[in-house]
């Protein structure tokens, strides 16, 4: 039972942290309708950028983290301006490649500063710190995750539903062309979507290299299990995002404390696919994801 | 955007042409000066150069296979390394010698006049198997699946063993017609051939082969329904193509295409690991058709021979200072950054890649001729009442309006 209920406390850590990168996909779709394929990538600037703060420009946790947000904050709004702004009514197949080109770019940046080689996590509490009850081991990493997400969520909930600029956002995500006639300025929308999900995704950045306590250009592809959670959750729900990221962290963590008991059915990895077999089901029976809204389309 | 819209307004009134093998004289000696500088190149190349070109030719027939899909068809697929590695592991499954031992991976060692062409089929076939589901989606969603897919497939590649040898790879047949096997060095009519000479020799056909079917369905009744459906669902449907059967037909012939390429690629490598089959390899492709040209036989050659020709080039010269364990980039990286760069540059302003520039040039040549009056082609300048006439008064920001309906 421990076992399990130590499974379910990481699996929702873990969710909270594809919570996180899915809400940077989300905000972002909802005020361009862009999917934002360079987001791992972006993810992975932050975090890297957070660990050479304090591991070779020795500089202190926080200060390194406002250095990775700053940074990516500034690389989403300078693509969004230079690039995005000027594919607006382009099909969707090139916006979206435009922004797996960024991906590439801002990977290969990466390896170019860094190489390929893992280097250590910054994190502000020791790996190992936490405590237990009954049994069952509450990691501080653990815990600052939920923490944080929480506190993220709630952050933009007031941001969304009591400031100027959220409610411009949410006006905009509803219909464009009817904020733009009621003087909401669509380009300020834009530029605020991309700096907020830039800096949530160094965040989550930085969680899951603490998560993983190295890290190496591989971590933007964890960033893609997010893909999972916002489809399980509707593509344009910002709540679906959180929730959908829980379930599949869930899902992920617990397949991954039990598969080794079907190891001979299974194989190994079997946790690493389960969000997008999770994900296959769901656009099967459920396209729209569990809070997303449902388009109507008839020929 | 306008000179944009007229180029391939211009190439779409080319296309619409009746099927061709070879087409007009100067076809004809451009054909000839091609094949003329083909059998050089093959007399003088070193076996070094051989590699890089056999390589650049395989990967061109995968890109081949993704225009199909994303360029002409304008669906969005990150699932090419999946494919192809269907297309490889049946080749090993078919072709492969026979174990000797119960820890070797299987194989039948069957010809290779079964593998190849079973590679192409069964990867079509697992298309048509996954193409139902996966065709009912639309943009990125559609490359989320894909881009699944290939994640789920290195699960499964990495688990079977006896198919793929588990993480540690397998070796791949060699194609071999009776003892003339392709790895080694064969006489034949007193020519004495090297190895990479016969890959040479295999590929390039299958690749011109390739080239000139997909060419040829896209001056078709199919070819112009697949262009229909990118440019504008709702009106395809109206003008009678079934959206179904012409998006199956698209991604049936780029799986068919990209298993023919990783069975060549596997055989030419000998020895892959489940792990090459990655989404990074996927996106080389898309990166291949953006850079080379979507929507153009020609783009996804030259696309091939920049992101997969190029780095090996820079590796053969050496160009590069021998990177340390911590920073610097290797060629394939240095190209990658080359290749990500372009496709913003590219898809901002000339959404038509490489190809698009020397169209755009050919008709800037073409209309300096016209005012020296001497006139170019007579058939490049009348303007055929046809799909594209209507297309290009519908203007860029409604058709995308349609997609998004």
């Amino acid at each position: 039972m421990a076992y399990f209920v130590q499974l379910v406390f990481a699996g929702v850590a873990l969710g909270c942290i594809y919570a996180l990168i899915g809400l940077g996909f989300t905000i972002i779709f909802k005020a361009s309708e862009v999917i934002n394929f360079a987001q791992g990538e972006l993810l992975l600037v932050g975090a890297y950028i957070v660990s050479a703060g304090v591991f070779e420009w020795h500089l202190a946790f926080f200060l390194a983290l406002l250095l990775g947000i700053l940074v990516t904050v500034f690389i989403g709004l300078l693509f969004e301006r230079l690039v995005l702004r000027r594919m607006i009514g382009r099909p969707v197949f090139s916006v979206l490649m435009i922004t797996i080109g960024l991906g590439i770019v801002l990977h290969t940046l990466v390896i170019a500063k860094w190489g390929s080689n893992p280097i250590p996590a910054a994190t502000p509490f020791e790996f190992t710190s936490g405590f237990n009850i009954g049994g069952v081991h509450f990691g501080a990493n653990e815990l600052w995750t939920i923490i944080v997400t929480v506190l993220v969520c709630a952050a933009l909930f007031y941001f969304f539903r009591f400031t100027k600029y959220g409610l411009a956002m949410r006006a905009t995500a509803i219909d464009q062309e009817a904020a733009l006639s009621i003087g909401i300025n669509i380009r300020t929308v834009y530029a605020l979507a991309w700096g907020i999900s830039a800096a949530i995704a160094t965040i989550g950045g930085v969680f899951l290299s603490i998560n993983a306590i190295a890290i190496d250009p591989t971590l933007g592809n964890i960033a893609l299990l997010a893909f999972p959670a916002i489809i399980l959750g509707g593509i344009d729900s910002v709540s679906g995002a959180v929730v959908g990221g829980i379930i599949i962290g869930l899902a992920q963590v617990v397949t991954a404390g039990y598969e080794s008991h079907f190891a001979n059915i299974l194989g190994a990895g079997f946790h690493e696919i389960t969000p997008y077999l999770i994900m296959i089901l769901i656009l099967l029976i459920r396209p729209y994801g569990l809070f997303g809204t449902r388009k109507v389309e008839r020929i | 955007m306008n000179a944009s819209a007229t180029t391939r307004k211009r190439s779409i009134d080319a296309q619409a042409q009746p099927p061709r093998l070879f087409g007009s004289l100067s076809r004809w000696i451009v054909l000839c000066l091609a094949l003329l500088a083909v059998v050089i190149f093959f007399s003088v190349a070193t076996e070094d150069w051989l590699t890089i070109v056999n390589y650049t030719l395989i990967a061109a027939i995968a890109s081949l296979g993704l225009n199909v899909l994303s360029g002409y068809t304008g669906q969005v697929s990150l699932g090419m390394a999946f494919f192809m590695a269907i297309g490889a592991y049946t080749a090993a499954l078919l072709g492969g010698t026979p174990p000797t031992s119960p820890l070797d991976p299987l194989g039948f060692g069957l010809s290779f006049f079964i593998w190849l062409p079973a590679a192409g089929i069964v990867a079509a076939l697992l298309g048509a198997l996954i193409g139902p589901t996966a065709l009912r989606l639309k943009g990125f969603y559609l490359g989320i699946v894909t881009l699944s897919l290939v994640f789920i497939g290195n699960y499964i590649f990495i688990n079977a063993r006896g198919l793929t040898g588990g993480p540690q790879g397998r070796t791949f047949p060699v194609p071999a017609i009776g003892a003339f096997s392709f790895d080694q060095q064969n006489t034949i009519f007193g020519i004495t051939l090297t190895s990479g000479q016969q890959f040479f020799l295999l590929i390039l056909p299958i690749l011109a082969l390739s080239a000139l079917f997909v060419g040829n369905v896209m001056r078709s009744r199919a070819g112009r329904a697949f262009k229909a459906v990118r440019d504008n669902e709702v009106g395809a449907t109206i003008m009678g193509v079934n959206l179904f059967e012409a998006k199956m037909g698209a991604f049936i012939l780029s799986s068919f295409l990209a298993g023919i390429s990783g069975a060549l690629f596997a055989s030419y490598s000998r020895y892959v690991i489940p792990n090459y089959w990655s989404l990074a390899l996927s996106i080389q492709f898309v990166a291949a058709i953006i850079v080379g040209g979507i929507a153009s036989v020609w783009g996804s050659i030259l696309g091939a021979a920049f992101v997969f020709g190029l780095p090996l080039v820079i590796d053969q010269f050496s160009l590069l200072p021998t990177g340390s364990s911590s920073g610097g980039l290797n060629s394939g990286d240095l190209n990658a950054f080359i290749y990500g760069f372009l496709i913003i540059v590219f898809l901002l302003f000339e959404p038509g890649g490489v190809l698009g520039i020397v169209r755009r040039s050919q008709a800037l040549v073409r209309k300096l001729n016209i005012h020296g009056g001497e006139g170019g082609e007579p058939a490049e300048i009348t303007d055929l009442p046809s799909i594209a006439g209507a297309r290009s008064d519908v203007g860029d920001s409604s058709v995308t309006k349609g997609e998004e309906a």
